[in-house]
């Protein structure tokens, strides 16, 4: 593994891989000493030309607790755009010897551009491209259903046979997508459920079944039910129109206290943060025992930190995925 | 350290019986230096340094019944110490699993299948000093080979085996490779 890009790119074995990583990762995590000085001497470049508070934290977190040294580049408010101004940062980051470059950006893409174009010698792991992919979140999401709904030994193990909902603005969501490539490579069943409108068009050639009504898929019981943010920032041009008002969206795809109630007992509820109060979730549905969103943040540390072990504790120039 | 090795390879200088032999005398030599089992904390490295430590934790309490392996067994992995990752593909990560009662103030015992340069005991030592601090760390061994690169030595070893720098050891063990041998081959050839 060279790059991070897409969660397209891992087969099955190399995304066990990682979440058998991130296990053993995790459990250092609950140590007095959490640091480990596995990447000393390495750079991680965190280059973010987009608004994150949790993911960016959460690659420094990872990096850290690695002993790796950490730069923030944070291209929030400058003219930069795709083309020659990321050659140039690129060509910048080059010469300041980072090892690995983690690029979120809001065109999709772009992590593409700066892997292949010869730019970098650094890995590229790709933190989000506009409605493209967000990889470490489904290899999180992964491993954070694995936890919960595989066996009492997980380690080895794929997701075959789960049945996982993911729920709402599919259109917008990196996080869909690439959940819906990951999941289905270790063996899941996904159904994505939203209104016409929040659909991309082509959803019918993904690899998961597409259904309008969410009460019809939670009463086929589901293992899980991941609610995606409406992402109401990119929905501004032209008025929306995307569904008539936040009420009606709440009533039919929000999940509430009744719809958690129709749920298996052994189902968790997940949410890739940040949340919608009162719109996608409601707080009975987002405080319950069985919502596993603090988790998630947590486990996100210890799969980035797994990722970043992987791309960067090798021999250099290794192809080893 | 070992490599996984293909039945037949090598000439064999310690037997099944060789190797029972070898543990029962550390089990009694770690008893008699400690005076017991009492604060006792047997850890193997993996990966053939875990079933050695079953092994050894089986003989300990037999010997002693006050030893449990239940809460003074367990393993150390050193990957994320280890100052080669960069010189060779990614390396999966072992197990680390400790007693519920950690090392603090215990005798750690790091179980280990060969000693050569060092290197991982040094690792393993590092990983421990994040885990805790115990009173005393101590080294039992299977096969000491020499050719050792830091000033690292064992307390308790099965057995010494000179051996040339060339020649290749490899310990093979019942619970990972289906039989009980400790091989040298390689040499000057």
């Amino acid at each position: 593994m060279k790059h991070l890009l897409s969660a397209a790119d891992l087969d099955r074995d190399a995304a066990v891989r990682i979440l058998d990583t991130a296990a053993e990762l995790a459990a250092t995590q609950g140590r007095e000493i959490k640091k480990l000085p596995t990447l000393r001497g390495r750079t991680v470049v965190n280059l973010f030309f987009e608004d994150s508070t949790r993911t960016r934290i959460s690659f420094e977190t990872a990096a850290k607790r690695l002993s790796a040294d950490v730069i923030n580049f944070a291209a929030k408010g400058s003219s930069v755009s795709k083309g020659e101004s990321l050659k140039d940062t690129a060509l910048t980051l080059q010469a300041m010897g980072a090892d690995a470059v983690v690029i979120r950006h809001q065109a999709s893409g772009a992590p593409h551009l700066l892997a292949n174009s010869g730019w970098v010698q650094a890995a590229v792991v790709n933190a989000g491209d506009g409605t493209h992919q967000h990889p470490t979140q489904a290899l999180l999401d992964a491993y954070t259903l694995r936890r919960h709904l595989v066996g009492p030994q997980p380690a080895g193990q794929d997701l075959a046979g789960l049945r996982v909902a993911v729920v709402g603005d599919v259109l917008h969501s990196r996080v869909a997508r690439s959940n819906v490539d990951l999941l289905h490579t270790l063996g899941a069943r996904v159904t994505l459920v939203a209104p016409p409108t929040l659909l991309p068009v082509g959803v019918e050639a993904w690899p998961c079944d597409v259904s309008y009504h969410l009460d019809e898929v939670l009463e086929q019981g589901p293992d899980a039910v991941m609610m995606l943010r409406v992402q109401r920032e990119r929905m501004s041009s032209a008025g929306g129109g995307f569904f008539p008002g936040p009420l009606e969206y709440s009533r039919r795809y929000g999940l509430d206290a009744r719809r958690l109630a129709v749920l298996p007992s052994h189902a968790i509820v997940m949410h890739p943060g940040p949340m919608n109060r009162g719109l996608e979730i409601s707080a009975e549905a987002a405080d319950s025992p069985q919502a596993v969103i603090v988790e998630q943040v947590a486990n996100g540390v210890a799969v980035r930190m797994a990722v970043l072990y992987l791309l960067l504790a090798g021999g250099r120039r290794e192809d080893v995925a | 350290m070992s490599d996984p090795a293909t039945p037949g390879e090598g000439r064999e200088v310690l037997g099944p019986d060789d190797v029972s032999r070898a543990l029962t005398r550390i089990a009694h030599e770690i008893l008699e230096h400690n005076k017991g089992a009492d604060g006792l904390v047997v850890l193997g490295i993996p990966t053939r340094g875990l079933p050695l430590a079953h092994r050894l934790a089986g003989r300990l309490a037999s010997v002693e019944p006050g030893f449990d392996p239940r809460t003074q067994l367990g393993s150390l992995d050193i990957t994320m110490h280890r100052d080669d990752l960069n010189r060779a593909p990614v390396r999966p990560i072992g197990v680390t699993r400790l007693p519920a009662s950690g090392i603090d103030d215990r005798t750690v015992v790091l179980v280990d299948d060969v000693l050569f340069s060092g290197r991982t005991i040094r690792a393993a030592l590092d990983a421990l000093s994040d885990l805790g601090r115990p009173r005393a760390v101590r080294l039992a061994v299977l096969v000491d080979r020499g050719h050792r690169e830091l000033p690292i030595r064992a307390d308790h070893v099965g057995k010494n085996l000179p051996t040339a720098s060339t020649e290749r050891v490899r310990v093979m063990l019942e619970e990972t490779d289906g039989r009980d041998a400790v091989l040298i081959s390689g040499g000057e050839g």
